[in-house]
């Protein structure tokens, strides 16, 4: 089922805007999927499993958009493309490590998907609006969850605390490449497909910095007269293909399978 | 056997045929009960159906997909799409309340409406589907597939599961 563009947008940065969704979503997925059998309780394995899930069925929604527009299969993508070529941010191939940190990163996802998704749902590309209303509605299970850790771990003992805090140091700078500039993204403004990632990173900010601070977690942001001003500098590059040696290795773990029996199936 | 016409597939027998295809991880269920199938359309013998996801990951939609060309074509259409719609999102909303309590005689206790928040629909007490007493407790939010969270009944001490309102 092949999609058109409307002449108002420009192709080659809206198919880079989908395919940085979702490389996001499936990398995270990957990283998320790492928990199953691992996590430290039941119900984390569970919830960490499902959320994997999610992810990657929402990365399929968006490599299915960009085949319908022309670019290549959604397993191709996936299973096919050397890793060089991901536009991930560096945030979601960190490596798991601490469960803390796991926590921190999808809460912080979380809410940047949020904002994202919230912004699409009135883009001007109408199976854009669509899809992200469809998965907002997943979506809600998510960052209930990852808050709740959130706010109970952040909280709980000073081991708990002290973890927690050193997430954040770790995570923050790296969650500010979620919203690096996309090549061509004032086109997408222009054309109304989404609010920019300027936008969306304050939106951001302010959503996460009262819940990381009623759990007495610090974060490198200024508050003056209502105004939120970030002192860390963003962790990006990832948009730009400029991919680190996590990514390498989570992406041959990814792919292994599939190049074990190409085109085989189950 | 001479003489006996074979029937050409309807509208009617699509929709028949989709209503006998379960649900691959909760059989009591058809797929048109789940509300799964938008619409039906078909052009001589080309037969397109139009299906939305419950969940976007759920590993069960190629299976379906798979179930609903084989029924058909077994119906004798020449060919058979099966295009997905997301909009608008499928919601529980939409299921019955014949549905529901299909749902509960199964042992999963059915989705509680939608609100004007999750977090409100959410914390409105479950009933246990065995023993219906609503001494029941949210043991995980995610659970065994992407539709269900895990409970457990105070009452007679089992764990049961119930589908996300979505």
């Amino acid at each position: 089922m092949a999609l058109e563009v409307p002449s108002n947008i420009p192709r080659e940065p809206l198919l880079r805007f989908l395919v940085a969704l979702a490389d996001d979503e499936l990398v995270l997925g990957h990283r998320d999927s790492e928990w199953t059998g691992h996590a430290p309780i039941l119900e984390e394995d569970i919830a960490f499993s499902n959320i994997a899930q999610d992810e990657i069925g929402h990365s399929l929604v968006w490599y299915t958009m960009n085949e319908q527009l022309g670019g290549k299969s959604p397993d191709w993508m996936g299973f096919e493309r050397n890793w060089k070529h991901f536009t991930s941010c560096h945030f979601v191939a960190h490596p798991k490590g601490d469960f803390a940190y796991t926590v921190i990163r999808q809460y912080l996802f979380d809410v940047g998907e949020q904002v994202r998704l919230n912004s699409l749902c009135s883009s001007s590309f109408v199976p854009v609006k669509e899809a992200a209303e469809k998965i907002l509605q997943e979506e809600g299970y998510h960052i209930m969850h990852s808050r709740s850790l959130v706010e109970r771990l952040g909280n709980a003992t000073n081991e708990s605390h002290t973890r927690m805090q050193a997430a954040v140091d770790l995570a923050f700078p790296q969650a500010l490449g979620m919203f690096e500039e996309l090549a061509g993204e004032n086109e997408l403004v222009k054309a109304g497909v989404f609010s920019g990632n300027e936008l969306l990173q304050q939106l951001w900010v302010e959503s996460v910095v009262p819940v990381l601070t009623a759990a007495s977690l610090k974060l490198p942001v200024d508050t003056k007269n209502g105004t939120m001003t970030v002192h860390a500098k963003a962790d990006e590059g990832g948009r730009k293909g400029w991919q680190k040696e996590h990514l390498k290795q989570l992406v041959e773990d990814l792919q292994t399978v599939y190049k074990l029996s190409p085109g085989g199936s189950w | 056997m001479v003489g006996v016409e074979i029937q050409k597939p309807t509208l009617e027998s699509a929709w028949e045929a989709l209503s006998r295809i379960a649900d691959p991880e909760i059989p009591v269920l058809s797929l048109v009960e789940l509300n799964i199938i938008r619409e039906v359309r078909i052009v001589e013998m080309r037969v397109t159906v139009e299906m939305t996801p419950t969940f976007l990951g759920c590993p069960a939609l190629e299976y379906m997909k798979k179930e609903i060309k084989d029924k058909l074509l077994g119906l004798g259409f020449d060919e058979v799409t099966v295009e997905l719609k997301l909009s608008p999102p499928w919601s529980t909303d939409m299921l019955t309340e014949e549905v529901r309590e299909k749902l509960r005689v199964f042992g999963i206790a059915p989705p509680e409406k939608r609100m004007a928040t999750l977090a409100e629909a959410l914390q409105k007490p479950v009933a246990c589907p065995y023993c219906r007493s609503m001494e029941t407790r949210l043991d995980s939010p995610f659970g065994p597939t992407l539709c269900k969270q895990i409970f457990y009944c105070e009452q007679c001490k089992q764990s049961f599961e119930r589908f996300k309102t979505l």
